[in-house]
């Protein structure tokens, strides 16, 4: 904390000697860019969800900061790295966009930060799950602002070895994400005196896994974890469901849930599944009223990346208000010092890896007959306090911090 | 308990059965990609859609007529078999005599257009379809827990297939769907319809895609890109046993299904790519396939 | 206008374009445009359907952004290592896949590329799904910073021209010829001496660092390399850019690939996003069905029956 504390004064000192009131906005407008996944595999985690999000936060503002205009641009990077930074380039060089905004995926977010980095913007990633971006990947203009793979595995991880889950089985996604997941879930489970029989890594995408859940019963773990995400862990949570891994005691642990999964999988299925979230719309009065606004205007309860979204870019714009300017470092400065206080996070903090730290939230998914009707899906268990979700800032990898 | 390479062996026995029921998808699936390849000469790239398009009439039979899993598995093959025969009437058929390779890219820009607007419309993430009731709840075989409803599919597509394979090996439709295949032409002088022939073997062939579709819909969700990196797989599967060759397809299919099982306990990151290694191999040796006829 | 004179003039286009439209946009165009007349190379001279372009396209940016981030040699050098890289790969997939004829050669030249794929995947130096970040752009001949996005335009340019050169030398060239007729021909050429089985072998090679320079280049301009670019999709893209373009007609590649990513960057950001792949698809159907012969090909015959 001590050093939080440090940090949060060196900055606002810094705000305070730099942030002369006069108004200055560069092409005398705010553009935000959303980069997101329109039309593929994390469509319904990300997606139009995120574009409503980011539309709505824009008319809360009114559609303008001072008398500067908000202005909105979106594009589908179809999970392709190479689009996604050509088009953050050319938003950069073309268009002034000012921030770069959701960016789901991991290969889409490193490629986009080093845009970022080259072109003096802001990135604020939403969408994806690496702990790589405030880690050795961190960048002094980026927020990753939702969930980590660090504070996934804490939360689950912890949570299901503290039950007696002390032999973990890892179906992993056979690339760096999956990995990641893998490795810090590892961790978290060692250090809680369990331990990793084996792990078996699938192909990306897969779509049958009963194979390997076969081989995850063959191994005898107690718990079957799954670091992968999307389609894969829908996949693999309904082969466990059929071959009855959970009726003969074994549990399943899902890494990365996001809760257009569980509407997707059906509570029949899911049901009892543990997993970590950064948002749950069902948490409290401020949580249920946006949730709710948000349902009227898209037809879906929000995931955390679309709840995120709303949140980032509102920290975001009010950060641009208070200077009055949206000059890249000063707003970075900013958003860095305040604290995020609203319907997604309660004394969040940006961290100088970059990290937004929250409150986690271990949920555990509804019986069919515990349901009030679609979407009253979790149970949380337990609110994970944001230090111990993400970590001490003296653990983390990021090389800004060792200047 | 006794070990192969370090693995128990009833782990293998489980994995090989799995495989064989993995298998089975590929059999219906490459059967009617060899059907339709074998008559038309195209390869019908639109295949893993239109097995998309077979869950999601299950999917939309259920849920909006009220129809079962067993009046679907009737129903959805003879829906999307009928938009099958209409994709043949107006668009295939215009391409009759030019490259094969035309026929591949207008089937691969009817994928693109079926999946990217079934994403439009449902979403990506996809819908859930729960097995019957009848079949739900499995047998414990000691070396594994079988669940009923994969015991279902193998018996199910061995069914589809072998009567398939007695269809065409054994009746005078068959006789006249293989002479077309050997010389459409000659079929024609004796006053047989071939172009009617041709259509109704594309739409059988898109009916046993969404046969495999419906069976598939209670085991994976039922998502627009379910069939999307499929294609390509099948494909190999029909190059392996041979272009054309009926049998070649069904028990290609259910030994790739096995080959691919094994390779998941052996080097599962390798299970992708696996049926392609057998291809190249394959192509090399023995050109014409495992069981086609050698040129 | 001569022929003289239209070259004139797309020279000049060429020459000015940075300057109405974004850089970045155009020397993503001329990458592709040359990846698609390299494909065009083996498809349309050689009437071999490779699918399996992609391994050679992505093979060359994952060396050259290698080789450029990891040990720090020139750009031009970097460039060079990956263009032989792919000549090489084509070498080994072309030796085995020349053999068979048709959509075996299709299927082979796939299978192959998948197993380099898989490599891909698995192989550490590549950093799998979230590829390589952050390969520097270096200097050109060290004098020119080509962090400059004009600077870099022209360095493309000009890798492009030199490129595009190639393709037109060796198709209007005895080598071409022979090409050709072993396309319209096969047994014919064999009886008249000719040793078929090394002119295909040849091109394909040709064809294959021809790609790999196309995608070495995309690697710089990006300074990112991933496996999008070494997916059976991107074969089945550079199929649609040559024939949407006009198979077997020299420009018509450049022109397909132009076409298409246009398509893919401007649809993207409009209203019409989420649709992008479903616009690809009706292209690809309405094209298949009416305009066969591409963009240049009907143009072209337009422009003979008007005569």
């Amino acid at each position: 904390m001590k050093v939080l504390k440090s940090l949060a004064l060196g900055a606002s000192a810094l705000a305070f000697s730099v942030g002369a009131a006069q108004a200055q906005f560069s092409g005398d407008a705010v553009k935000i860019g959303i980069l997101t996944d329109m039309s593929a595999t994390y469509s319904d985690v990300a997606g139009p969800g995120t574009v409503a999000a980011a539309e709505m936060a824009i008319a809360d503002f009114g559609g303008k900061v001072g008398n500067a205009k908000i202005e909105l641009k979106v594009a589908d990077h179809q999970n392709k790295a190479d689009i996604a930074a050509n088009k953050a380039r050319e938003w950069a060089d073309v268009d002034g966009v000012d921030v770069f905004a959701e960016l789901v995926t991991t290969s889409v977010a490193l490629a986009v930060n080093e845009v970022a980095v080259q072109k003096n913007k802001i990135s604020l990633i939403t969408g994806s799950a690496s702990s790589d971006i405030t880690g050795k990947a961190c960048t002094p203009n980026s927020v990753h602002y939702v969930y980590n793979t660090r504070a996934m595995a804490v939360g689950t991880g912890t949570a299901v070895v503290k039950e007696g889950g002390a032999t973990w089985f890892f179906l992993t996604a056979n690339y760096a994400f999956g990995e990641n997941l893998e490795r810090d879930v590892t961790k978290i489970v060692q250090a809680a005196g369990g331990k990793v029989l084996g792990s078996a890594k699938h192909p990306f995408p897969a779509s049958d896994f009963s194979s390997f859940i076969l081989q995850a019963q063959a191994s005898g773990a107690k718990v079957i974890g799954l670091a992968n995400a999307g389609a894969d862990t829908t996949n693999a949570i309904k082969a466990a469901h059929e071959f009855g891994v959970v009726a003969a005691g074994q549990k399943v642990a899902g890494l990365l849930v996001f809760i257009s999964d569980i509407h997707s999988l059906g509570l029949n299925v899911a049901k009892g599944l543990q997993l970590t979230t950064g948002f749950y719309w069902d948490r409290d009065e401020d949580s249920r009223a946006w949730s709710k606004r948000f349902f009227a205007k898209t037809g879906k309860m929000p995931t955390m990346v679309q709840a995120g979204t709303y949140s980032a870019v509102t920290h975001y714009l009010n950060a641009v208000k208070a200077l009055g300017t949206d000059d890249t470092a000063k707003v970075m400065a900013k958003m860095k010092e305040t604290p995020v206080n609203d319907f997604f996070a309660k004394g969040g903090i940006i961290r100088a890896d970059g990290g937004m730290i929250h409150d986690m939230y271990l949920a555990e998914v509804k019986k069919p007959e515990e349901s009030k009707g679609p979407w009253d899906y979790y149970k949380i268990l337990r609110t994970i306090p944001a230090e111990e979700a993400y970590g001490s800032l003296s653990d983390s990898a990021c090389p800004l911090l060792k200047k | 308990m006794a070990d192969i390479l370090g693995v128990p062996v009833q782990v293998l026995m489980g994995q090989l059965l799995i495989g064989l029921i993995n298998g089975s998808f590929y059999a219906v699936l490459s059967l009617g990609l060899a059907v339709i390849f074998g008559l038309l000469n195209i390869v019908n790239f639109a295949h893993g859609a239109q097995y998309m398009l077979g869950a999601f009439a299950a999917w939309f039979l259920l849920n909006k007529l009220g129809i079962n899993y067993w009046g679907a598995l009737i129903l959805a093959p003879l829906m999307v078999g009928a938009f099958g025969v209409v994709i043949e009437r107006f668009l295939l058929r215009r391409l009759a005599g030019v490259d094969h390779l035309y026929g591949l890219l207008l089937t691969f820009g009817l994928a693109l257009i079926l999946e990217g607007t079934f994403v439009h419309t449902f979403g990506a993430s996809g819908q859930p379809y729960a097995a019957p009731a009848q079949l739900t709840g499995g047998i414990n075989l000691g070396f594994m827990f079988l669940p009923w409803y994969r015991a279902w599919v193998v018996a199910a597509s061995l069914f589809v297939c072998l009567g398939t394979w007695l269809l065409i090996e054994r009746t005078k439709f068959g006789a006249y769907l293989r002479a077309g295949t050997e010389n459409p032409r000659l079929l024609q002088a004796f006053g047989v319809n071939v172009p009617l022939l041709i259509t109704i073997a594309y739409g059988y062939g898109v009916a046993l895609a969404a046969f495999a579709g419906v069976l598939a819909a209670p085991i994976f969700q039922v998502s627009p890109l379910m069939g999307s990196n499929l294609i390509i797989v099948v494909f190999a599967v029909v190059v392996i046993g041979g272009m054309g060759s009926i049998a070649g397809s069904i028990l290609t299919g259910l030994a790739m299904g096995v080959v691919e099982g094994l390779t998941k306990v052996f080097w599962p990151e390798a299970s992708a790519t696996v049926i392609f290694v057998v291809m190249a191999i394959v192509l090399v040796l023995r050109p014409a396939g495992l069981f086609g006829k050698q040129a | 206008m001569s022929r003289t004179a239209w070259l004139a003039v797309v020279i000049a286009f060429a020459l000015v374009a940075p300057f109405a439209i974004y850089p970045v946009f155009l020397m993503k165009l001329l990458c592709f445009a040359l990846f698609a007349c390299a494909f065009n190379l083996i498809l349309g001279y050689g009437g071999l359907l490779s699918f399996g372009h992609a391994a050679f396209f992505g093979g060359a940016s994952y060396i050259t952004g290698h080789v450029l981030k990891e040990w720090g040699v020139p750009t031009e050098i970097g460039i060079l290592i990956g263009t032989l890289a792919a000549g090489v790969l084509g070498m080994a997939v072309g030796v085995i896949a020349i053999r068979r004829a048709g959509i075996y050669f299709a299927m082979i030249t796939l299978a192959l590329a998948q197993m380099v794929y898989f490599i891909f995947i698995q192989a550490r130096f590549t950093g799998g799904e979230n590829g390589l970040q952050g390969i520097p752009r270096g200097h050109a001949l060290g004098l020119f910073d080509l962090n400059d996005n004009y600077a870099m335009y022209y360095f493309v340019l000009a890798v492009f021209s030199l490129g595009f050169y190639m393709v037109y030398r060796a198709v209007h060239s005895p080598f071409g010829q022979i090409l050709r007729a072993i396309r319209d021909n096969e047994p014919r050429a064999i009886s008249l001496g000719y040793d078929v089985d090394k002119y295909k072998l040849q091109a394909f090679v040709l064809s294959a660092a021809l790609a790999g320079l196309a995608g070495s280049t995309k690697a710089v301009v990006f300074q990112l390399a991933s496996l999008t670019d070494a997916h059976w999709h991107m074969s089945g893209e550079v199929v649609l850019m040559t024939l949407l373009g006009g198979l077997g007609t020299i420009v018509g590649p450049a022109v397909g690939a132009g076409v298409v990513v246009a398509l893919q960057n401007y649809l993207a950001a409009g209203p019409l996003g989420a649709w992008v792949p479903v616009v690809l698809g009706v292209i690809f159907v309405v094209c298949v069905l009416a305009f066969r012969k591409g963009i240049v090909g009907e143009i072209r015959d337009m422009v003979k029956k008007s005569f």
